[in-house]
């Protein structure tokens, strides 16, 4: 379960880039996190995984409050969390398998079990015969497969996808969210964040939107709507 | 991927860098170990001479067991003398002939005659020499007086001298392989910043990001030390004759360097060269450690 407690996070010098925002997120739950550019979504994801800490309230991620996580302490939070990012963020010097080994190496894994692993993944999200292919070999969508695939390989209770069908075209975008819903089945918690219209009115799951830094709707099989100005009384809280 | 693959990775693409490191390393320990070696050969040397008599008393050739008997009781009287011991003009051939076994040469051309027999006296403290000495110098047949405190002295401020220059030169090299070091690893971290990145947003711990980097630092160090431990070890066995007529009255390095395959020699060498890379292994991976703890932080 991911909660936030009144969270408000302000960078130095700018406004709030999210302010008072109290939401919960049950454990298999496939939500997407909406709102225009700037509007706090990455911020949002980044707290989970304490990449960032709140400026004020607290942030719990499996009953653990991630605030005071000691530094030494981190990755283990992040092993349970799995990250996709719009950039794909793959290692371009290594090969598709080798990309998503990494986090098997990091756990320690055998390389009996890594070979494995891996292999399950790459049938998973419909790589398997490019496995030797290096990223920039790779469509944008086998990319952002790619890191998917990196992100689900050591088994994470969480799945993170920060806009990614940001770079993907329609089509390629509606693989992505399939394979999504697969990951979701299996038990995985999902936050998408995204502002494509299409995937969120076709998809209709809990949509949690936010608009300047305020949370401004959350809703089961919400809509994407488009919000020119915060109306906090107007927020249906989803507990 | 594999430390080993990383760090092969890492030094590959930025060779400049890491020769210089290395080079640097390489620079450091070689002045560092010269100095070492000396200081350790001057303390040994500095030891013989303070174990030695403290004076030895020289006759003239037409003196003899007589004048050193008059000479050793006149002292004893004093009961300031710790211990005497004459040396006959037989007795000096045997030492000198033991001192110079390896060079025929000089056995051929030294009869006792030519030596002077000595009484060398040591006392049961120095600060008792000053009372001793218009004693000696009044006795009937002395030709020559050896003061050791002369020569301690001298060697003395000799050892000092080069502890402090080859000191200050260490700590000066030294501190600038760290900066060398620290300014490599730091470069190397900001070009695979974004891999870092990635590897913590998966996971990694700070460790598994740091090793490659300790260890690549830990191997400047130690390439560095090997290369300059090896010439100096290489040098000594080189320089052993010369070495050998210079110090090898000194019985701990004449041991040492008397058979150049010999047992003490080699472990002494592999020794020294095993512990230049100990050193040199930990010199780099400090420098690797608080460069990390700047620049790569979670």
């Amino acid at each position: 379960m991911i909660r936030f407690d009144n969270v408000t996070k302000s960078f130095f010098g700018h406004s709030a880039a999210l302010t008072d925002i109290t939401v919960q997120i049950q454990d298999g739950d496939f939500v997407f996190l909406i709102g225009p550019s700037g509007a706090g979504k990455t911020t949002f994801l980044r707290l989970i995984i304490r990449d960032l800490l709140p400026t004020k309230g607290k942030v719990f991620v499996g009953g653990q409050e991630v605030n005071i996580l000691p530094v030494s302490n981190i990755h283990l939070l992040r092993r349970k969390i799995g990250t996709v990012f719009q950039d794909f963020k793959l290692l371009t010097d290594r090969t598709v398998f080798e990309n998503i080994a990494l986090v098997l190496e990091i756990l320690g894994k055998t390389p009996h079990e890594i070979y494995h692993g891996v292999r399950d993944v790459l049938e998973l999200v419909g790589l398997s015969d490019k496995a030797n292919f290096f990223p920039l070999q790779l469509s944008a969508g086998e990319m952002q497969r790619t890191g998917m695939a990196r992100a689900i390989v050591g088994g994470p209770g969480i799945l993170l996808a920060d806009e990614p069908t940001g770079n993907l075209d329609p089509e390629t975008s509606l693989g992505i969210l399939h394979t999504l819903e697969e990951i979701s089945k299996l038990g995985t918690t999902v936050v998408m964040a995204t502002h494509n219209v299409d995937i969120v009115n076709t998809f209709k799951k809990r949509t949690i939107a936010l608009h300047q830094g305020r949370l401004v709707s959350d809703e089961l099989k919400g809509q994407y709507k488009i919000y020119t100005k915060p109306k906090a009384h107007a927020v249906k809280h989803r507990t | 991927m594999k430390i080993n693959m990383a760090i092969r990775t890492h030094m590959r693409r930025s060779p400049y860098q890491t020769f210089a490191a290395i080079l640097t390393m390489f620079v450091t320990f070689l002045v560092s170990g010269f100095f070492f070696l000396i200081t350790v050969a001057s303390a040994q040397i500095l030891r013989y001479f303070e174990s030695k008599p403290q004076i030895t008393v020289f006759f003239e050739d037409t003196a003899g067991e007589k004048e050193a008997t008059s000479l050793k009781l006149a002292l004893e009287a004093t009961g300031q003398i710790a211990s005497t011991e004459f040396v006959s003009k037989e007795d000096a051939l045997v030492i000198y002939r033991e001192q110079n076994k390896n060079d025929p040469l000089l056995l051929e051309m030294v009869t006792a005659d030519i030596l002077p027999a000595s009484l060398e006296v040591s006392a049961t403290d120095p600060k008792y020499l000053s009372t001793i000495e218009p004693i000696i110098q009044k006795a009937d047949g002395v030709e020559e007086v050896v003061y050791q405190r002369d020569v301690v002295e001298t060697l003395l401020s000799w050892t000092s001298a080069i502890r402090s220059v080859g000191g200050s030169l260490a700590l000066l090299l030294i501190i600038n392989s760290l900066l060398i070091i620290m300014t490599v690893i730091a470069m190397k971290v900001a070009l695979k910043r974004e891999e870092i990145d990635i590897l913590k947003l998966v996971g990694a711990s700070l460790w598994y990001i740091r090793l490659p980097f300790v260890i690549e630092g830990a191997l400047y160090g130690a390439i560095g030390a090997f290369g300059a431990g090896s010439i100096l070890a290489g040098l000594i066995i080189w320089l052993r004759p010369f070495l050998l007529t210079f110090v090898g009255q000194v019985p701990s390095i004449g041991s040492l360097l008397y058979d150049p395959v010999g047992a003490s020699l080699v472990l002494a060498t592999a020794g020294f060269v095993v512990g230049m890379v100990g050193v040199g292994v930990l010199l780099g991976g400090i420098g690797s450690l608080i460069a990390l703890a700047r620049y790569l932080k979670f």
